[in-house]
């Protein structure tokens, strides 16, 4: 693997060619605010926190750090004044889902982001996939998993296999930034049938039939 | 047909259908593209079926079906060579006439030819139409020549030799370079340089690699691609199978949606047709070069458009966007090199091919080189395609072309690029169709939406409009597209009804930046173009939305009442008969008055009131004193 040096906010990085921005980041501990980013999963790009500015080949760009690869002699920004504005709105327009989330609130401070400037439409749940992709990634049983399209989005325990896979799992629970999620599942607990039980032996009757 | 395995052969079938075919024999093409099924051409076709059977002219005139010929205003159109004589608006009962007087006489039926709504001249030939006059169809010109499920007739009109050069005379690499240097730029929307673009997929490293052709086009009020691809599918073919010869793939796939059933059907039809003589398959024309294409039919998503979006859709998953980089040149189709371009961009590959770098370059401007296609739809006389040299201005298009706005109304904005482009307003008419330049102005020339708008159209409730469109149509994946959108739509709709706040307008633009900045996709960054576009040219506009609760195009409902001018009104009856609501009192010979509470601002009485009369008034933004109702002295 060849390496490449870059800079990210006057730091001299020097990572392995396919690194991200973000773990470049990470590497000299220069935060980068994450929502929809888990070591274990493959990045995905959803929230949009981590946005930041680079600047190669004489050109500046807006790019997502947790998939962006960090390219050589990159200059990374992660604190701008467009950017600070970016993740104040981002954080605002979630907080108009989710007004709860420790999380979210505790980056609203940061960045000075109003709770209340839109107006409240709480499904608890700001899409970051975690859940969808932990259990598909990770687990591989796809229980859960997004439904509809652009602003109707939503996330959905499938019952059929939520009733097989769930009860004993549970391991997306902690990963949400809301509460969203278990609201979810004990909607869908509430649906769904108990798992079938073993059937009873017949303990061998004249008849024979059951075989 | 037998398989043609070699450019001779290919020439030599060539020569023969051009010599069973003469020139001067009269043909009668009739246009059947999307449009004009819509407006009746399959009743004038089993007319013209039987009327040439029955009035004996069998030998004398061959019939063709052709693809849309761009006039869809005026369609079914239907004309006569060698003449070029162009009726259009064409009924079944016309047919027997036009058999009988202009087949057998020679004789042009006045009433079916072309008049000039602002002129009140006549043009008998398409040519001669100003509408077809400043064009330039070097794309959609075969589409009014040509059978789109004929092998023959594409033969006819040279088609193949661009292939044949490309395999016989050309090196994949010669092949780009002459793409480069064309300059020919991608027609779906970015418009990237098509040339580096297939530089980057042949350069990546791979054994397989794909090409692709987006014919997912969703943008509301165009049809250029669903036209090229219905009405001359084999030409993207040819195209596709050069590009796939230049940047080293064997296979290829037609990305098209379900909802263009002709382009679908059509397609299928030239691609069994160019297997059945080896024009698709193994060992190409004896040249060694192996292609295979497969249709994949889209369920109509607009996001399905942009390339990662299409290849994930492609693969049986979910039509959502992919980070890029790595680029679908790099990685895409199954993870592997993969050239994706807009049936449009490969439809000019022959013509790049075939007269070459240096013709193609000459037309345009320094940025954007050759033709280009719009589908000017809206507010103006003259709807259909229309393909024009890069440069030509805004102005030539919808007042040369498009015939200036219908109903003598004013021009008001033209809105460019589909529902993420932009509004721009008179001032800016003379405005190139240019990538860049349309991009400068505040709009982007997109795959070619082009929609005109008159001065009754309200520009806020525009903006709502694609926005609304957008809202729909966006993934849902990334926050700022998802719900930048949402709260943009929302404040927009406020606004429409009268419940716009102060802060209104920044906080658009504050959403607008995040949304614009930090989206994945070009979706997402450039959905709020449709809000910035009118904010910076219609200002005006949105400030009386929100500190008048006025909408000065008279359009928004609920911002606009209709009430009965005391002094004018005759007591005549006429609109309290049409009011589908009851909303309007009065007794005869009495003013009458409306109920502002049960009008629903459908414009019924506005529309009753005898013109003589003009006693309804429809205004916005104050509110009218209500008329007491009196008797009107005879």
């Amino acid at each position: 693997m060849s390496e490449i040096t870059l800079q990210i906010d006057g730091k001299k990085v020097t990572v392995e060619k396919g690194t991200t921005i973000l773990q470049a980041a990470r590497s000299v501990r220069v935060p980068i605010p994450t929502l929809c980013d888990h070591e274990k999963l493959s990045p995905y790009g959803a929230c949009r926190i981590c946005t930041v500015e680079t600047e190669a080949n004489d050109r500046t760009a807006l790019v997502a750090a947790c998939q962006h690869p960090a390219e050589e002699g990159m200059q990374v920004r992660t604190r701008t004044e467009q950017i600070d504005r970016i993740r104040k709105v981002l954080l605002e327009q979630m907080l108009a889902h989710a007004p709860d989330s420790e999380q979210l609130m505790a980056l609203a401070g940061i960045y000075g982001a109003d709770r209340d400037r839109f107006e409240q439409e709480s499904s608890f749940c700001i899409l970051c996939g975690l859940c969808v992709r932990y259990c598909a990634e990770v687990k591989q049983k796809h229980a859960v998993g997004f439904f509809d399209r652009g602003a109707k989005r939503e996330i959905a325990f499938i019952p059929e296999i939520a009733v097989r896979e769930c009860w004993d799992c549970k391991e997306c629970f902690p990963l949400c930034p809301t509460s969203a999620l278990q609201a979810a599942y004990v909607l869908t607990e509430a649906l769904m049938e108990p798992p079938e039980e073993p059937a009873p032996s017949c303990g061998g009757c004249a008849g024979g039939s059951c075989g | 047909m037998s398989k043609i395995t070699s450019p001779a052969e290919l020439e030599e079938l060539r020569k023969k259908i051009l010599a069973q075919r003469n020139p001067d024999k009269l043909c009668i093409t009739l246009c059947s593209g999307s449009a004009c099924h819509a407006t009746g051409c399959d009743p004038v076709a089993e007319a013209l079926a039987e009327e040439i059977e029955k009035q004996g002219v069998v030998g004398e005139v061959d019939f063709r079906r052709t693809g849309c010929h761009g006039f869809c205003e005026q369609g079914p159109i239907l004309v006569v060579y060698p003449q070029g004589i162009c009726y259009l608006k064409v009924k079944a009962e016309d047919v027997s006439e036009i058999i009988s007087e202009t087949i057998k006489e020679g004789k042009i039926i006045e009433r079916l030819v072309y008049v000039d709504p602002n002129t009140g001249e006549k043009a008998t030939r398409e040519e001669d139409i100003p509408f077809y006059k400043n064009q330039q169809r070097l794309v959609l010109g075969p589409n009014r020549q040509i059978d789109p499920r004929s092998l023959e007739d594409y033969l006819a009109v040279d088609g193949y030799q661009a292939l044949v050069k490309t395999l016989f005379e050309l090196s994949p690499e010669e092949v780009v370079g002459e793409v480069k240097n064309a300059k020919l730029r991608g027609r779906g929307g970015a418009g990237f340089p098509s040339g580096i673009k297939w530089d980057f997929a042949r350069n990546a490293p791979g054994e397989q690699k794909y090409v692709v052709v987006n014919c997912d086009e969703g943008d509301p009020g165009a049809y250029m691609d669903r036209s090229v691809m219905e009405g001359n599918p084999f030409a993207v073919l040819e195209g596709l199978m050069i590009g796939a010869y230049a940047i080293g793939a064997n296979e290829g796939y037609i990305y098209v949606r379900q909802e263009y059933p002709l382009a679908v059907a059509n397609l299928a039809i030239a691609i069994e047709k160019a297997e059945e003589a080896g024009l698709l398959g193994k060992n190409i024309l004896g040249s060694g070069f192996d292609f295979t294409v497969k249709v994949h039919r889209g369920a109509g998503a607009f996001i399905c458009g942009e390339e990662t979006s299409l290849l994930n859709s492609l693969e049986g998953k979910a039509g959502e966007p992919n980070a890029r980089p790595p680029f679908p040149a790099t990685r895409g189709l199954w993870g592997k090199p993969t050239n994706i371009n807009n049936v449009e961009t490969w439809a000019n590959i022959p013509l790049v091919i075939n007269k070459g770098a240096d013709y193609f370059s000459a037309i345009g401007t320094e940025g954007s080189k050759g033709t280009k296609i719009f589908s000017l739809v809206g507010k103006v006389n003259n709807t259909g395609l229309v393909e024009v040299p890069m440069g030509t201005t805004l102005r030539d298009i919808i007042f040369k072309i498009g015939g200036g706005v219908t109903g003598g109304k004013k021009f008001k904005a033209v809105q460019t690029g589909g529902p993420s482009g932009g509004c721009l307003p008179e001032d800016l008419l003379d405005t190139q169709v240019d990538f860049d330049e349309l991009t400068r102005a505040g709009a982007m020339m997109g795959s070619g939406g082009m929609i005109v708008m008159d001065e009754d159209t309200c520009l806020v409730d525009i903006a709502r409009y694609f926005l609304e469109f957008l809202s729909d149509e966006s993934c849902g994946k990334c926050t700022p597209c998802r719900e930048g959108i949402r709260q943009m739509l929302k404040i927009l709709t406020d606004m429409t009804k009268g419940q716009g706040k102060e802060g209104d307008i920044e906080l658009l633009q504050a959403l607008a930046e995040t949304t614009k900045g930090s989206s994945m996709c070009a979706l997402g960054k450039t959905a709020p173009n449709p809000v910035l576009s009118t904010l910076t040219h219609f200002r005006a506009e949105y400030e009386a939305h929100i500190h008048d609760k006025c909408c000065p195009a008279l359009s928004c409902k609920e911002l606009i009442r209709f009430d009965i001018v005391a002094e004018k009104c005759k007591g005549c009856g006429a609109c309290f008969r049409q009011c589908p609501a009851d909303a309007i009192t009065g007794e005869k010979k009495q003013v009458h008055i409306i109920d502002q509470e049960k009008c629903t601002r459908c414009g019924s009485c506005l529309d009753a009131c005898p013109a003589a009369f003009g006693a309804v008034s429809k205004s916005s933004g104050q509110s009218a004193p209500s008329p007491v109702a009196e008797k009107i002295e005879a």
